[in-house]
C-alpha cells in the first residue's frame, strides 16, 4: 500500500501544477484517494487473477493442445495408457447434468421465493429463509451422501422402472437402471442449487419497491396478477442473476456429482446410463495422472470447463439484454 | 513499549533455540494404499528419535513419483514401481538413480453383491477378464458357473464396478489382468487409471464397495485390508498352479516368496499371478522410492537408520494393520541395497 501511494505522488507532480499535488496531498489526507486507490486495487487484482488463471492453464496444457488440435473435443476416447485424450463426454455430462438440474430447480425454486416473497406471511417467510441459506451452507459431499444413501435407491427402485413404464418410448428413459447416472447427478445438483435460486430470488422479489404493487392493484389486477405481471418482471434481471449462480454451481460441482453420476465416459441419450462431468474427472483422475500428456489432458479439461462456464456466462447476459429490451414497457423503469 | 519489545525478543530467542537444538524433519510423498503403516512406523519412530520427524503426505503414487523427481520432497511412495521412462527422466534431471525399497505388502480382491447367493464364488482368471472385458455378461455363464457347482447362480445382467479415481489397487488389478489375458494386455493394458471396457466408476474403495453393496448383481474390487475391515464377502481366485486361494496375509507373503527367488536388484518386481501353491494371485509390493544420493549427511543418515529399523522392528507393525510382512530374503536382500544411499 504504501509503496503505491508513494509512486502516485511521485507522479502527480509532474502531471500537474503544484497546486494540483496540494489537493491530491488533501484528499489524501481524508482518506478518499486512499479508499479509491485500495479498491482500485482490488478490482483489478479480479481481472488479474481470472487472466492468470487462463494463461496458466493455456500453458499447461500446450502438449494436448499440439498433440490433439480440436479433436481434443470432438472424440470421446479417454485411455491414460495409450495417450488418447478426447473430452466430449466430459463435456457432454457436465452440460446434460448442469440442464437437467436447472429443468428441475428453475421452476421449483422460483415458484418458492414467490410464495416466500410476496404471499407467505413475513414471520413465515423469515423463519423458512433462514433455513434455506442453512441448506446453501451445506458442504457438497453432505449432498453427494445424500444422493449416494437416498437418491440412488429411490432411483433404482422406484423413480427409474416408474419412467421407463410410464415414458419408456422417449430416448431419454431407456436402458438399464442402475441408480447412478446423468438424471441422478441432475437431480442431486437441483437439490444444491435450488436453495442459491430461492434466496437471491427472494431478496429481488423483496426489493421491488410497494409503487409498482400498489399501481398495479390500484389499476384493479388482482394480487397474482400484480405479483406475475409487475413484479416478476420488474425482478427479471435479479431472477436470471439467480439461475446463473445456480448454473455455475451445477457446472463446477465436483464431489457431489462424482458420487453419484456413475464414473464412465460415455454418450448417450438415455439419463439412466452412467457418465462423467469434467470437475469429477479431473478430481479423480490428477492425483495419479503420471506422464505429461495425460495430466496436461486434464489441465486442457480445466480450461474447458472455464471457456463452458465463459460461454454459457455470456449467453445469459445476452439473453438478459435481448428480453429486458423487448420488456421494457414494464421493466425496468 | 519496552515490555513488548522485551516478550517478543524472548519469544523470538525461544523458537531459535528450539529450532537449533531441533527437529530434523524429512519430507516424503505418494501412495494412498500403505498410508495407515507410514503414519503407523513414522509415529513409531518418532517415539523412539525425538530429534527426527518423517512427514507424509499421502497425495497418490502419481504424485510421489513426480514431487521425489523434482525434488520437494525427499523421499517418494508408490504402489507401483517407476517404469522405465521415470527412472531415465529421474537420472537426466539429477545425474544419479533413484532405489526402490519394497516396505510391505497389500492384495485385491473380488467383491460381489448377488441376491440369495451367500457362499464363497470361485473365480478363475478367465471369469475375471471375461468379466471386465465385458465379453462374460451374465452371471449364469458357463465359464463362472464352472468352478462354481451347487451355487444356484442368476441369468442376470453383471453390473461390474471399477475404481474412478487413479489408484494402486487399479494398477494391481490390471497388472494381474493383463498377465493372465492377452486380450486385456494388448485393449487395455496397466496403469493406475484405465480406459474400461464396462462397468460404473466408484471413487476410491468405499465408493466401489457402495456401489456393489446397492447394486444386486455387481461386482467389484477393493483392496483386501479394506474387505477384512469392513467384513465383506470376497471370492477365491485361481492361481499360477490351479488352485483356489482365499485372499489373505499369508497367502500374499507365499507370493512374495514365490517371486523374492527372482527378485531383481532394483526390486521392481511385480507379483501378481506369481507362483507357487499358496499363492494369492493379486499381490503387490509397495515401494518406497529413495535418491541414490542424498547431500544433506544427517537427512541421508536419517533415512538409512529409517529404512532398517522399518524393515526389522517396523514389520512387527504390519500384520496388525492387514499388511502382509516382507518375506526375510527379501528383507536381507533390501538391507544390502540400503548402503547404495550415498
Amino acid at each position: 500500500m504504501n509503496r503505491l501511494v508513494a509512486t502516485t505522488t511521485t507522479t502527480a507532480p509532474s502531471a500537474g501544477p503544484v497546486a494540483g499535488s496540494r489537493t491530491f496531498l488533501s484528499r489524501l489526507n481524508k482518506g478518499d484517494e486512499i479508499a479509491r486507490l485500495i479498491t482500485l486495487l482490488f478490482a483489478v487484482s479480479v481481472v488479474l487473477v481470472t487472466l492468470l488463471l487462463v494463461f496458466e492453464l493455456w500453458q499447461g496444457s500446450a502438449l494436448p493442445r499440439h498433440k490433439f488440435g480440436f479433436n481434443f473435443f470432438r472424440t470421446s476416447v479417454w485411455d491414460p495408457i495409450f495417450d488418447q485424450f478426447g473430452a466430449l463426454p466430459f463435456i457432454y455430462g457436465t452440460l446434460v447434468t448442469a440442464a437437467v438440474s436447472l429443468l428441475i430447480a428453475v421452476p421449483l425454486g422460483i415458484g418458492a421465493a414467490i410464495f416466500l416473497a410476496e404471499l407467505a406471511p413475513a414471520r413465515v417467510s423469515d423463519t423458512l429463509e433462514f433455513f434455506i441459506d442453512l441448506l446453501a451452507a451445506v458442504p457438497s459431499v453432505i449432498y453427494g451422501l445424500l444422493g449416494v444413501f437416498i437418491v440412488i435407491p429411490l432411483m433404482r427402485e422406484y423413480i427409474q422402472p416408474g419412467l421407463k413404464n410410464s415414458l419408456g418410448f422417449l430416448p431419454f428413459f431407456q436402458g438399464p437402471a442402475y441408480g447412478v447416472g446423468f438424471l441422478t447427478a441432475g437431480i442431486v445438483l437441483a437439490i444444491m442449487v435450488i436453495p442459491y435460486i430461492i434466496s437471491v430470488s427472494r431478496e429481488v422479489l423483496l426489493s421491488v419497491p410497494r409503487d409498482q404493487r400498489e399501481a398495479a392493484l390500484a389499476l384493479g389486477s388482482t394480487r397474482w396478477e400484480a405479483t406475475w405481471k409487475v413484479v416478476v418482471p420488474f425482478a427479471r434481471a435479479g431472477i436470471f442473476g439467480s439461475i446463473f449462480l445456480a448454473l455455475a454451481r451445477a457446472l463446477g460441482e465436483t464431489m457431489a456429482v462424482t458420487m453419484v453420476i456413475g464414473n464412465t465416459p460415455a454418450i448417450s441419450a438415455s439419463l439412466f446410463s452412467p457418465g462423467y462431468s469434467i470437475a469429477a474427472v479431473i478430481a479423480n483422475e490428477f492425483t495419479e495422472a503420471t506422464g505429461d500428456l495425460y495430466l496436461q489432458s486434464l489441465i486442457e479439461l480445466g480450461l474447458v470447463l472455464f471457456l463452458l462456464t465463459f460461454i454459457l456466462n455470456g449467453l445469459a447476459r445476452l439473453l438478459i439484454v435481448a428480453t429486458s429490451q423487448k420488456g421494457s414497457g414494464t421493466g425496468r423503469a | 513499549m519496552k515490555r513488548i519489545a522485551a516478550i517478543f525478543l524472548v519469544v523470538l530467542g525461544l523458537a531459535v533455540a528450539l529450532r537449533a537444538q531441533s527437529i530434523l524433519s524429512i519430507n516424503g510423498a505418494g501412495a494412498t494404499f500403505p498410508y495407515p503403516m507410514y503414519s503407523k512406523w513414522f509415529d513409531e519412530y518418532h517415539k523412539q528419535h525425538a530429534n527426527l520427524q518423517i512427514n507424509y503426505q499421502s497425495i497418490g503414487s502419481g504424485g510421489g513419483i513426480k514431487q521425489v523427481t523434482e525434488g520437494t520432497v525427499d523421499f517418494g511412495a508408490s504402489d507401483g514401481p517407476m517404469n522405465d521412462e521415470q527412472l531415465k527422466g529421474f537420472q537426466d534431471k539429477h545425474g544419479f538413480g533413484i532405489l526402490h525399497f519394497p516396505t510391505v505388502l497389500g492384495a485385491v480382491v473380488p467383491t460381489y453383491n448377488i441376491p440369495k447367493v451367500t457362499s464363497t464364488l470361485k473365480f478363475t482368471p478367465e471369469a475375471l477378464a471375461g468379466i471386465y472385458l465385458g465379453k462374460i455378461t451374465k452371471w449364469n455363464d458357463p465359464v463362472i458357473t464352472g468352478p462354481n457347482k451347487g451355487i444356484n447362480l442368476p441369468a442376470d445382467d453383471i453390473v461390474v464396478v471399477h475404481r474412478a479415481d487413479g489408484s494402486g489397487t487399479t494398477y494391481c488389478w490390471t497388472d494381474y489382468l493383463s498377465k493372465i489375458s492377452d486380450e486385456w494386455k494388448n485393449k487395455v493394458g496397466k496403469g493406475t487409471s484405465v480406459n474400461w471396457p464396462v462397468g460404473l466408476g466408484g471413487k476410491g474403495n468405499e465408493g466401489v464397495m457402495g456401489v456393489v453393496k446397492q447394486t444386486p448383481n455387481s461386482i467389484g474390487y477393493v483392496e483386501l485390508i479394506y474387505a477384512i475391515q469392513n467384513n465383506t464377502p470376497f471370492g477365491d481366485v485361481r492361481n499360477s498352479s490351479g488352485e483356489f486361494v482365499t485372499a489373505s496375509l499369508a497367502g500374499v507373503s507365499a507370493a512374495a516368496a514365490g517371486a523374492a527367488k527372482n527378485m531383481p536388484d532394483d526390486f521392481r518386481v511385480s507379483i501378481t499371478n506369481a507362483p507357487g501353491k499358496a499363492a494369492y494371485p493379486i499381490s503387490t509390493f509397495t515401494w518406497l522410492l529413495v535418491p541414490e544420493k542424498i547431500s544433506d549427511a544427517a537427512k541421508r543418515d536419517a533415512i538409512k537408520g529409517f529404512l532398517k529399523w522399518m524393515m526389522s522392528d517396523g514389520q512387527n507393525y504390519a500384520e496388525g494393520l492387514a499388511y502382509a510382512k516382507l518375506p526375510s530374503p527379501v528383507v536381507a536382500k533390501e538391507t544390502k541395497a540400503i548402503a547404495k544411499i550415498q
